[in-house]
């Protein structure tokens, strides 16, 4: 019996933090529509605040100082956020508001890293609660009970200041129409900027608070991350109560889970939230959405135009190019091309979801990395051929698609993007985790190509073959019956569903596809390089397709070519630079703001500008 | 009081106002009347940068409003009740009455939920109940009452007898003739020529986001030709 109270204590506790973190997102998502996928990096923000204010401001009233103190530091960081990088967006597509949080994850990453350095930093005791309390013939660190007041107290405090104040009255009012509010005479930008602040300042207080149970690294951003939104899925978006409740839950089970099935926590997390899932896809204290009623959903896309004879010549010149290329090329640029094809085909096979589809996935890295490991697998323990791990590796990662993408094509929008963030990081803590089968994080090595495909030109050729079949197919399937009900379904739901297409369907079944696809670059990636890693399941390499996608423009069909070449040779340059990630993100940021139609719309720009294409249907919508 | 100079608005691509002109003088209840259709609420909106026009000129009380923001304009003593009521439904009506509250304003009434409930006695009675939980009716009411929080001396009124049984229709329209005794000024929008009768002086009649017509109520009654072109009775 007291085994089970010393427990619950300790999934109460452990929730504090999660729910901290979690509340701040709802209440920021629930005005102004953007999931802060930088949410994370408040957290580890406020943990390392707090750290360096703890080791100034001394004794109990230093501690809670610091914490306090912590969160409203995190919290004008969030201001300043929201002030310099989103306020010019709000009125872009949801894609632009998610790669440009994530630019600033990026830059938050590199900066902590600079002013902190790279090691962890172990959290110091509160003053006062240093010691254990004894429950029956338990102990419980008494801090754990000072981590659930805290969480009781901030509930019971959100609940006064939404309920009982004029500013939480508002903020309600501004969830359910902002624009109403806003012609009764109330001035948005502050409510934003406050709901900012006070949502980053909560992350900031969660994270300082844990310090004595976790301490501060640099992985906290992310680590946060997926339980965050697996929290904020099963509870519901914008509802406090709710991941109050799905924080609890998550932690009483992962206490229980380690007791029970110790391999299995991160398992049992995604189960529950499936079931959930299944029978109320809009969380448990949520409200269903309507179909296209969420974010705003930019002006419409301009069709796609059939390939011009032009068009025509230019692809062949290109593949004629590429095919003569070790003729008069080193291995390094043959090795290089080999990447940037890859980098092409799985960033094409994103596109092909997130540009004709309108499903923002924030974990395709699941299905590359999936289809990498199943290739390597195959080698490591069947002894197959490449020839056989080839063919394979694509399967497997379309099985995982399938998977996946039954419970993701349920959701849209921001919820979406979420969710295949999460998928992502469960196959991620699979491979990083079940160290017996997958090496965890030694990786598996020595996956080479078949003799034949071995030596650097064969291979490739290889890659150049499979790499631009594959994104040939895939640009083909844009204008095959099943693209134009893929773009129908993007464009309108409701309209598509009432002419008899079943648009989710026809979203799963190009999930499907596009996982297949990105399967394939993985496999081709792993006997490239010979060995395999669970870094290509993270999320940054999920965001590595994401930003070619945007760089090279998402409503372009060659976006993802222009930005995979671009891309690919710009990390191979700024890789070799010590802080890459902050020039990375402030890029990001950067595009975002600036150039919202990518690259290629650049191109379109200047190309329109020299007059050399009257009449196009992008200049009559201006 | 408020000037409407050739005002252009689009929805995306679609022009829905054509020049579109009008004034509406103080103490007056000016209806805008036109079918489905015609550009009343886009008017409306427009005047309330809702939508934004993209040429013209609009002036309230002097000052050019026409590139300022909704919560400027209300600021200035605008109260705008949108055609679709938009209650907001997750908030007791007392809530939303807080949510219209603005300090009180020279030279118009200042309003509190306790002299609203005297003006609209249903909602009392209802106060914590929430805005989801009321008829259309009520809701009408409420939306009503939640701009007047804002103690506005100017009111754009969208279609505010849409979908009401005909004994609520009568309570409105004198809700109206209350508030134009107290000094307001009033832009409504309405389909119905026999509501307009009840509360208006003048009367514009749009068609294809263009005012076809303007005159008196009185002139516009015995102008069949117009009605019968316009409006349908």
């Amino acid at each position: 019996m007291d085994f089970f109270v010393v427990q619950i204590l300790t999934g109460l506790s452990n929730a504090a933090a999660l729910f901290l973190v979690a509340s701040g997102l709802s209440i920021i998502f629930g005005v102004t529509r953007v999931v802060n996928f930088s949410h994370g990096s408040f957290y580890m923000l406020g943990a390392f605040i707090g750290y360096s204010l703890m080791t100034v401001l001394p004794g109990f009233i230093g501690f809670w100082a610091s914490i306090l103190l912590a969160g409203v530091a995190v919290g004008v960081i969030g201001l300043i956020v929201e002030m310099g990088v989103l306020r010019p967006i709000y009125k872009s597509p949801e894609l632009f508001q998610l790669v440009a949080t994530f630019g600033v994850i990026l830059v938050i990453q590199d900066l902590t890293l600079l002013i902190w350095g790279p090691d962890d930093l172990i959290g110091k005791r509160s003053p006062g609660f240093e010691g254990v309390v004894k429950i029956g013939d338990q102990l419980l660190p008494s801090y754990d009970l000072v981590l659930i007041f805290l969480s009781f107290l901030v509930l019971g405090g959100l609940w006064f200041l939404f309920n009982k104040t004029r500013v939480g009255i508002l903020v309600r009012a501004a969830t359910q129409d902002r624009e109403m509010v806003g012609a009764l005479g109330v001035n948005q930008s502050w409510l934003f900027s406050g709901v900012f602040f006070l949502g980053s300042a909560l992350a900031g207080i969660g994270g300082a608070a844990q310090l004595p149970k976790g301490g501060a690294d640099l992985l906290m951003d992310f680590n946060i991350l997926a339980p965050v939104f697996v929290v904020v899925v099963i509870g519901g978006m914008g509802s406090i109560p709710g991941a109050f409740v799905a924080a609890l839950i998550i932690s009483e089970l992962n206490v229980f889970g380690v007791q029970l099935l110790p391999q299995s926590t991160l398992v049992l997390m995604f189960v529950v939230m499936a079931v959930v899932l299944i029978f109320r896809p809009w969380g448990l204290f949520g409200r269903p959405e309507t179909l296209g009623s969420h974010g705003s959903q930019g002006p419409p896309e301009a069709p796609l135009r059939a390939f011009s004879g032009r068009l025509w010549l230019a692809l062949a010149a290109a593949a004629i190019a590429l095919t003569a290329v070790p003729l008069f090329g080193g291995t390094f640029l043959q090795v290089l091309l080999a990447d940037v094809i890859i980098a092409c085909l799985f960033a094409t096979s994103l596109h092909f979801i997130l540009g004709l589809g309108g499903l923002v996935s924030f974990g395709h890295a699941a299905t590359f990395g999936g289809g990498a490991y199943a290739a390597a697998l195959l080698v490591q323990y069947a002894e197959a051929p490449m020839e056989m791990a080839m063919l394979f590796a694509p399967l497997a990662a379309g099985l995982l698609a399938l998977v996946i993408g039954w419970f993701c094509v349920r959701l849209s929008g921001v919820y979406f993007a979420m969710l295949t963030l999460a998928f992502a990081q469960v196959v991620w803590s699979v491979a990083f985790q079940w160290g017996d089968v997958t090496g965890g994080d030694d990786g598996i090595l020595g996956i080479w190509p078949s003799a034949w495909a071995s030596g650097t030109t064969a291979y490739y050729y290889l890659v150049l073959t499979l790499g631009l079949g594959g994104i040939a197919t895939l640009l083909f399937m844009a204008y095959t019956p099943f693209g134009y009900a893929l773009r129908g379904g993007r464009d309108s739901a409701l309209r598509s569903e009432a002419i008899g297409i079943n648009v989710r369907l026809v979203q799963w079944s190009a999930f499907i596809f596009a996982g297949f696809m990105s399967g394939l670059a993985g496999a081709l990636f792993v006997f490239a390089k010979g060995s395999i890693f669970p870094t290509e399941l993270e999320i940054a390499r999920s965001f590595d397709a994401l930003i070619i996608v945007f760089l090279g423009g998402v409503q372009s069909l060659f976006g993802p070519l222009a930005g995979g070449v671009v891309f690919t040779l710009l990390q191979d340059w700024l890789s070799r630079f010590e802080y890459w990630r902050l020039f990375l993100g402030l890029m990001i940021i950067g595009i975002v703001i600036l150039l919202p139609n990518g690259l290629v719309g650049v191109g379109q720009w200047v190309r329109n500008r020299l007059g050399a294409a009257p009449g196009k249907p992008e200049e009559e919508a201006a | 009081m408020l000037e409407l100079e050739r005002i252009n608005a689009f929805y995306g691509r679609a022009h829905i106002l054509h020049d579109l002109s009008l004034s509406v003088s103080d103490g007056e209840v000016v209806a805008l009347l036109g079918r489905n259709g015609a550009g009343k609420s886009t008017t409306m909106k427009s005047i309330m940068r809702l939508v934004a026009a993209q040429s013209g000129r609009i002036t309230y009380a002097g000052q050019d409003i026409t590139a300022m923001p909704p919560h400027k304009i209300a600021k200035l003593g605008v109260g705008y009740v949108p055609e679709e009521r938009r209650i907001f439904t997750d908030l007791t009506i007392l809530e939303n009455l807080e949510v219209g509250r603005q300090p009180p304003r020279a030279g118009a009434p200042e309003w509190t939920p306790e002299k609203l409930f005297e003006l609209f006695p249903n909602l009392q009675e209802r106060r914590k109940n929430l805005g989801g939980a009321m008829s259309g009716g009520e809701q009408q009411m409420l939306t009503i009452a939640r701009t007047l929080m804002g103690n506005p001396k100017f009111v754009l009124l969208d279609e505010p007898s849409e979908g009401l049984a005909p004994v609520i229709v009568e309570q409105v329209a004198f809700t109206i003739r209350e508030l134009k005794k107290l000094g307001l000024t009033i832009l409504l929008s309405e389909q119905n020529l026999h509501f307009a009768k009840l509360v208006a002086d003048r009367a514009y009649i749009i068609e294809r986001g263009a005012v076809q017509y303007d005159g008196t109520i009185e002139e516009l009654e015995n102008n069949e030709e117009v009605r019968k072109a316009y409006l349908s009775v």
